[in-house]
């Protein structure tokens, strides 16, 4: 194999580092003579502000809400997909370097490969949310009397998600694709800490038993076969800590 | 043209734990050394507090400590007939960025091979006969045996002040340890780890059925200690957010809780953070290394001259660095000649879900740690005769089961449970304190092929225009029937415990990038007794450039059937041992070609 010359070698990597977001992550730095302790110098993440969509259009985050809220429905013990927050969760994670796939691979050519090679979608989330969602709502509308999916029955919407499932929809994308990122997006949405604007109040994970944030079980280690009985803690705030 | 530094003694690529320990040895022999490391400085007081680690989104999903694709990423197909494809986002193992490397990001089972894994090419064709392994494996010995390396074991641990029960004490099998492991000199540093509920269940339904369970040697530390560095470490609370994690408590054993602390204190080290090295420079000859050119993070590339050259990279970057500096022949499965690239071999991880009954079981997932976990070694190595099996390997099995993370852990629900909708909530609700699912609860070996290989790729390229490294791998017959074979006495025992329904999820091929097994990869610049069968020398020394020493599981000629770390940290401190004690009085091949 042809070896790159240097020099074009360099000019390359000038313009590459000039444009991409991740070199400007951090400093290159000399550290010698000790530890360079700086106390919390990372972050905690910004609690996310329920109001108002980032990303969503307000059709789509009808769509999105109304989505979610068939994936995880609402019982009597636990709210559903949209009153935990996770249609505000995914517009959050998609206005952000998650929706612009800022930290994986981009660079071309794409192709189709196996299963096994992973996915090879030339599209970040947010595009794939975009396009996949105006394709719902033609798709919907042809098919339900001019309807948007969030105008539908629940026993429509149901039958909807059971076709983009299987792939049965046409939304342009792989077929069930959108199905798959959708509903991993709902999940963790679901579970993930309330910081970033899904699973409200710690909904889910007083739903199964999961006690959050917590750092110290020592005194439960060997306390086998008891209920954990303590309830669960955010990273973000917990209700016990406001006055 | 990079700009010229001052020459130093030693350069090391890469700060994670073989380049920790091997620049806190040769600093402690004065020499002047520097460290260059793609990635950012971490340590604990800086990066991790007890008020947000525990932020299953922020590190576990969205990868915050490690590698980003975009920076580095390599390419991936099952054979040589397919085109092979980026991998745009990590999937089958993690790879870490940044000051203490995987060390950080690690679980921290902190294992030691068996005796006969270092002979495993000669034990095996003699017990069974030469006829008995597939054509195409190429297994060899490693040229190092278990009794070189048990000092440096020992030293390992003591560094990271692992918790376990010794099962062999100079020969003495001691209750309640593993009795297949190989002798060692003294006890761990510290008493193994409490276990939680379901683990010790598994322990006594192992021992029902005449298995004789140990706790994992664990490297989340049962109690405070002091290494014989100075540096403390603290108690394990058991938070459950281990792997993927960085420790907020100073307890899970890492560079930055067990080594850096000390090295730092060298006035003749230094660390230089996120600078790339993008190659090793050799002179003229091509036999001798003059130091490496790195780039910071503005773009400027820079040359650091050094005697000695210490490559202590992840493996796949240790296996590119190689080609990209044209260091060795590279491998060509067709014919079978070259080195660099052959040998690739990864593990052979399968599991089972247990689903006990709700109103009898409560197991708490979330607590637990790292490395917790009661398991058994009869089916490991050649602990078992494999005769009547007609395959080679095997592994430990155990409930290792790390954490009761909710998004991770959600994914263990009962065949037939819809993925959606008000059943599968209602799934999720009723499993999850009653369900025992260690991803990795059947750690099995990965042996070697000709056709399990690396090269570069000619299409896509990093972001400074570099091939990416290419992988072709695949799963054999070998491997698929050990991990049958040993997932089927895996779900025996949760059935002894009482589980009323055991999933069985033995490995199946192809292999794929995008399943998680571990992250723990090997080969590709092998260790040999010869130079015809490797690329390194017994002490990691290379046998084309003898100022060069490649360190890290990349030197492992196939994975046995457990973690490697404690391996890659007692290979680090031999190494360390023959340069200082051999190499510094007569820099030159430490093993005649």
């Amino acid at each position: 194999m042809a070896r790159p010359d240097r020099r074009k070698v360099l000019s390359a990597m000038g313009l590459a580092l000039a444009t991409s977001p991740i070199s400007t992550r951090a400093r290159a730095a000399v550290i010698e003579g000790g530890m360079p302790w700086t106390p919390d110098r990372t972050q905690p993440p910004q609690p996310v502000d329920p109001k108002g969509w980032r990303y969503f259009t307000q059709e789509e985050a009808e769509a999105v809400e109304a989505l979610v809220d068939r994936l995880i429905p609402p019982d009597p013990e636990t709210p559903g997909g949209k009153d935990i927050g996770c249609a505000v969760f995914i517009d959050r994670q998609l206005a952000g370097p998650y929706g612009s796939a800022e930290a994986l691979y981009m660079s071309g050519p794409f192709h189709d490969g196996t299963k096994q090679q992973g996915p090879q979608a030339h599209d970040p989330p947010a595009v794939h949310y975009r396009k996949a969602l105006a394709a719902l709502d033609k798709y919907c509308r042809g098919s339900f009397g001019d309807k948007p999916f969030a105008g539908l029955s629940d026993q429509q919407k149901d039958q909807v998600i059971g076709d983009l499932e299987s792939g049965k929809v046409p939304l342009g994308g792989k077929p069930g694709s959108f199905f798959k990122q959708l509903l991993k997006d709902t999940q963790q949405g679901f579970f993930a800490d309330p910081v970033y604007g899904g699973n409200r109040g710690m909904a889910a994970w007083k739903m199964i038993g999961f006690p959050g944030a917590r750092y110290d079980y020592t005194d439960w280690v060997d306390r086998h076969n008891e209920r954990y009985p303590h309830p669960p803690v955010s990273i973000g705030d917990h209700p016990d800590w406001k006055g | 043209m990079a700009r010229k530094l001052p020459a130093k003694d030693v350069v090391i690529v890469g700060l994670g734990w073989t380049g920790s320990i091997l620049a806190h040895e040769l600093a402690q022999e004065g020499l002047e050394v520097v460290a260059i490391e793609r990635g950012p400085w971490r340590d604990t007081a800086t990066d991790f507090s007890p008020a947000f680690a525990q932020d299953e989104l922020r590190y576990r999903l969205r990868h915050e400590l490690f590698l980003r694709p975009a920076q580095m990423s390599l390419t991936f197909r099952n054979n040589r007939d397919q085109p092979a494809l980026p991998v745009r986002d990590w999937g089958a193992f993690m790879l870490g960025n940044g000051v203490g490397g995987g060390g950080l990001h690690w679980n921290a089972e902190t294992w030691r091979f068996l005796p006969t894994d270092f002979t495993v090419k000669s034990h095996l064709t003699q017990r069974y006969g030469e006829k008995f392994l597939p054509d195409d494996m190429t297994i060899q010995d490693w040229g190092v045996t278990y009794d070189d390396l048990e000092p440096h074991y020992d030293r390992f641990e003591y560094l990271c002040g692992t918790s376990g029960q010794a099962g062999n004490l100079k020969g003495t099998i001691q209750a309640g340890g593993n009795p297949f492991e190989g002798p060692r000199s003294r006890p761990y540093p510290t008493p193994a780890q409490k276990q939680p509920f379901a683990h010790t269940l598994f322990g006594k339904g192992a021992a029902e059925l005449g298995y004789k369970p140990f706790p994992q040697p664990s490297g989340n530390l049962s109690q405070a200690y002091t290494n014989p560095l100075g540096v403390e470490m603290g108690k394990c609370t058991y938070c459950g957010f281990c792997e993927w994690f960085g420790c907020a408590n100073y307890s899970k054993a890492s560079p930055q809780t067990t080594i850096l602390p000390a090295l730092l204190r060298h006035p003749n080290f230094s660390a230089r953070t996120e600078c790339e090295v993008t190659k090793i420079l050799l002179d003229k000859s091509g036999k001798r290394a003059t130091g490496v050119t790195f780039v910071d993070s503005s773009g400027t590339e820079w040359e650091q001259p050094a005697e000695l050259v210490i490559l202590a990279a992840f493996q796949l970057f240790n296996v590119q660095l190689l080609m990209l500096s044209g260091i060795g022949q590279r491998y060509d499965p067709l014919t079978g000649e070259g080195q660099i690239g052959r040998n690739f071999s990864h593990q052979t991880v399968s599991s089972a879900m247990a689903f006990f009954d709700k109103k009898k079981f409560n197991f708490n997932p979330f607590v637990s740690s790292g490395a917790i976990g009661v398991c058994i070694d009869e089916f490991n190595g050649d602990n078992f005769d494999h005769g009547p099996h007609g395959f080679v390997g095997g592994g430990y099995m155990g409930n290792v089961q790390s954490n009761g993370r909710p998004i991770e852990t959600m994914t263990a629900l009962p065949p037939g449970t819809p993925q959606w909708g008000a059943k599968w909530k209602e799934a999720v609700r009723d499993t999850y304190l009653s369900t025992i699912y260690a991803g990795s609860g059947v750690h099995g070996s990965c042996y070697s092929y000709k056709t399990n290989y690396f090269d570069l790729d000619p299409t896509y390229k990093d972001r400074f225009g570099r091939p990416l490294l290419r992988m072709t791998m695949d799963f054999h017959d070998n491997e698929l029937k050990m991990s049958a074979f040993l997932t089927d006495r895996y779900a025996e025992i949760f059935k002894a415990m009482g589980a009323q329904q055991v999933v069985k999820k033995p490995r199946k091929g192809p292999y794929d990038i995008t399943q998680y097994q571990t992250s723990h990869l090997c080969g590709g610049a092998i260790m040999s007794a010869t130079p015809k069968d490797g690329s390194v020398n017994r002490y990691l020394q290379s046998w084309d450039v003898p100022n060069l020493f490649v360190h890290g599981a990349t030197a492992f000629p196939q994975n046995p059937g457990y973690n490697p770390t404690g391996t890659v940290g007692a290979l680090a401190y031999w190494s360390a041992a023959a340069i200082r004690s051999q190499y510094l009085k007569h820099p030159g091949p430490l093993v005649d070609a």
